[in-house]
């Protein structure tokens, strides 16, 4: 689509399935993400907020290859990720690393902080045997640990803490891209802060790009550019997030800001409430996936899944309901 | 909030709460005091160990009793008698009847075993002299209450068949049959997404405007505080640092901490956006080593000699607005 876009995605589809009975066949499949396209541009911060089961993480997943689509492409630099077998995709394992949710599951409990970060970097051959020690140290040090840290282990350290060493090792092998699956929810709000500053400062200074995934609105409003709001496995909106409050057109999208309580007792409002349950993921229905809980649903919606359209430039929904640009 | 307010439904009063350990006893909940009136919500804010779950735990007497130390003076009085030193058989009599508890994981807190009803049942069973069928009405009543869609067939089905959002409200519906004064939600919506978390809140707000009951709402979200509290409760490694309406402490923290809390949460609009957020330096102190003066030092901007010397009490009439600080703000806006 465009020239400064680092990763292109074009349909991406990634279902489960899940076998059962007595010849272990496949029996039905959940549809985790289904048929998403958009471009992640050079050196942008792009946050996907939607809420639990939508597919977010999936797709985080899916962009730097720890799941196989099921289709679909992911072009990274022109190359088609989705299309590479293991050995294949190696030398783009190191430019895309994750930031994941639990730290401390994430990290190995029996490595030092040093052990683990050295890994990657001698693993992706990023510094020589001899001066990897420098190197990881000089890491800890930036992401704003002690550099006596580096001989503890995972489990003597707090939770935001524990977040700056996934940080720091998902950085050791230099990549050009994180994807961070809900790096400060685990976390209290004045840790959720450091951490967030910390991963803004980084990317300045790395020139990082960053998927950020997230199911708060308020943290991906702060700290994205672009936002991808998803619903049951399709984006029904992409803008950007400074206009996010003046501009969000999907009912969805609405819904989800009118439900963030707002964090000033002199402006209290009834918080949107939707009726209706989330749809289950093993059979969609066969129109809009968000009608039956829709304020606005009108009967066409039912019948016909609404496109995500263009509407004005760098803002596109995914409504019927809505005239295009 | 009433100027004449009605007689406390619950007393809190020097509630200390100590733990034995490995490594001695440790103090989690340090000579907490406050009412809770009939009809208000009070918000009980504070981040992970500052002891917001333990006093709520205490207050319902949950807690392991033969780990658990509460100090001598501690009184917990409900209609004026003392739960804090009450029998067992007691506090099952006063527990689900009076007192009521919602908790943040209602999977863990249901049983997968029995259905909806039967658990619903059980209160009833216990707290009221309903028959079976009589009984059974009341399950579909309290389900229908709770919003939870054909509640004739949901009170038959096993917490498994529920999504996260009807468990939590199951949750409510038992901690409401049968009708208690005082509710103790502790973090109901942390677990679920915000568009459930706006029904339960509203759900909360329609019920205590229906039978007037008393809540004590336990949260680190304060925007949720600011949206439905009425009176908060700030507290920080056991103590409590501050206390206010909800207006004074978010238009006018006067305890430093509450300040840089109100600060760091990220901002809505554009005038805020990509800018550093302020932080709190530091981590909260463990409470096995907890500093001489005051417990937040280590991460204050205002820190003083005298802070190092002494802590502070807690200044200010109960009830009102308090502040436990050698140095409060003077209260200006946030």
């Amino acid at each position: 689509m465009s020239a400064d876009a680092l990763l292109e995605v074009r349909d991406l589809v990634m279902h489960f399935p899940v076998r059962g009975g007595v010849l272990n066949r496949v029996q039905r499949r959940v549809h985790a993400v289904n048929g998403v396209s958009f471009d992640v541009r050079r050196g942008e911060v792009l946050g996907v907020v939607g809420e639990s089961g939508c597919g977010k993480s999936t797709l985080g997943k899916c962009l730097i290859r720890l799941l196989s689509p099921t289709a679909g492409s992911i072009r990274y630099e022109g190359t088609d990720l989705a299309a590479l077998g293991h050995g294949d995709l190696m030398p783009f394992r190191k430019k895309m690393q994750m930031v994941f949710q639990d730290p401390y599951s994430s990290l190995n409990p029996r490595m030092t902080v040093r052990e683990a970060v050295r890994e990657v970097a001698l693993f992706h051959g990023v510094v020589s045997r001899d001066a990897a020690d420098a190197y990881v140290s000089e890491l800890i040090q930036k992401v704003g640990l002690r550099a006596d840290a580096a001989d503890k282990f995972p489990h003597e350290f707090s939770g935001g803490q524990r977040q700056r060493i996934g940080i720091a090792r998902a950085l050791a092998c230099k990549p050009d891209l994180l994807v961070a699956d809900e790096p400060v929810s685990a976390l209290d709000v004045s840790i959720q802060a450091q951490v967030l500053n910390l991963l803004m400062d980084l990317k300045d200074e790395l020139g990082l790009t960053v998927v950020f995934v997230s199911h708060d609105l308020k943290v991906i409003e702060h700290f994205c550019d672009r936002v991808l709001v998803m619903y049951l496995g399709n984006v029904v909106e992409e803008l950007d997030c400074e206009r996010l409050h003046a501009d969000a057109r999907h009912p969805y999208t609405r819904a989800l800001l009118g439900a963030n309580p707002i964090n000033d007792p002199a402006d209290r409002r009834p918080l949107t409430v939707l009726e209706g349950d989330v749809p289950s993921p093993f059979t969609l229905p066969p129109g809009c996936a968000f009608a039956g809980r829709c304020p606005v649903v009108e009967p066409r919606c039912r019948a016909q899944r609404p496109p995500l359209e263009l509407k004005t430039c760098g803002h596109a929904v995914a409504c019927l309901l809505e005239p295009g640009a | 909030m009433s100027a004449t307010r009605t007689k406390a439904v619950l007393e809190v009063r020097h509630l200390t709460t100590g733990f034995k350990t490995d490594r001695g006893v440790v103090t989690a909940v340090d000579d907490v005091s406050f009412d809770l009136y009939p009809g208000e919500t009070l918000g009980v804010v504070g981040e992970s160990g500052c002891g917001k779950t333990v006093t709520s735990k205490s207050i319902m007497r949950l807690l392991p009793e033969h780990l658990t130390i509460y100090g001598p003076a501690s009184e917990v009085r409900f209609e004026g008698e003392n739960l804090a030193f009450a029998s067992e058989e007691r506090m099952r009599r006063v527990r689900g009847d009076k007192v009521a508890m919602i908790f943040q994981e209602p999977m863990t807190s249901l049983n997968p075993v029995f259905t909806v009803g039967w658990q619903l049942d059980e209160a009833l069973r216990y707290h009221t002299d309903l028959d079976a069928r009589g009984r059974r009405q009341r399950a579909i009543e309290m389900l229908r209450l709770v919003e939870i869609p054909e509640p004739e067939r949901r009170v038959d089905e096993y917490p498994h068949q529920l999504s996260g959002g009807m468990r939590q409200r199951v949750m409510i519906a038992m901690a409401l049959c049968c009708e208690p004064d005082v509710l103790i939600a502790d973090e109901p919506t942390t677990a679920l997404d915000v568009t459930i978390q706006a029904q339960i809140l509203q759900l909360m707000a329609n019920l205590k405007e229906r039978l007037s009951t008393a809540i004590m709402l336990i949260t680190h979200d304060l925007g949720v505080v600011a949206q439905v509290c009425d009176r908060v409760l700030v507290m920080y490694a056991g103590r409590v640092i501050e206390s206010g309406t909800v207006a004074e402490i978010f238009h006018a923290p006067r305890h430093p901490y509450t300040r840089a809390l109100l600060d760091s949460i990220p901002k809505s609009g554009a005038r805020a956006h990509k800018k550093r957020l302020p932080t709190i330096p530091g981590i909260v102190p463990s409470l096995f080593e907890l500093p001489a003066g005051c417990r937040f030092q280590d991460r204050c901007a205002y820190k003083e000699r005298r802070c190092v010397d002494a802590e502070p009490g807690l200044e200010g009439a109960l009830g009102g607005r308090q502040v436990r600080c050698h140095f409060p703000l003077d209260g200006g806006a946030a």
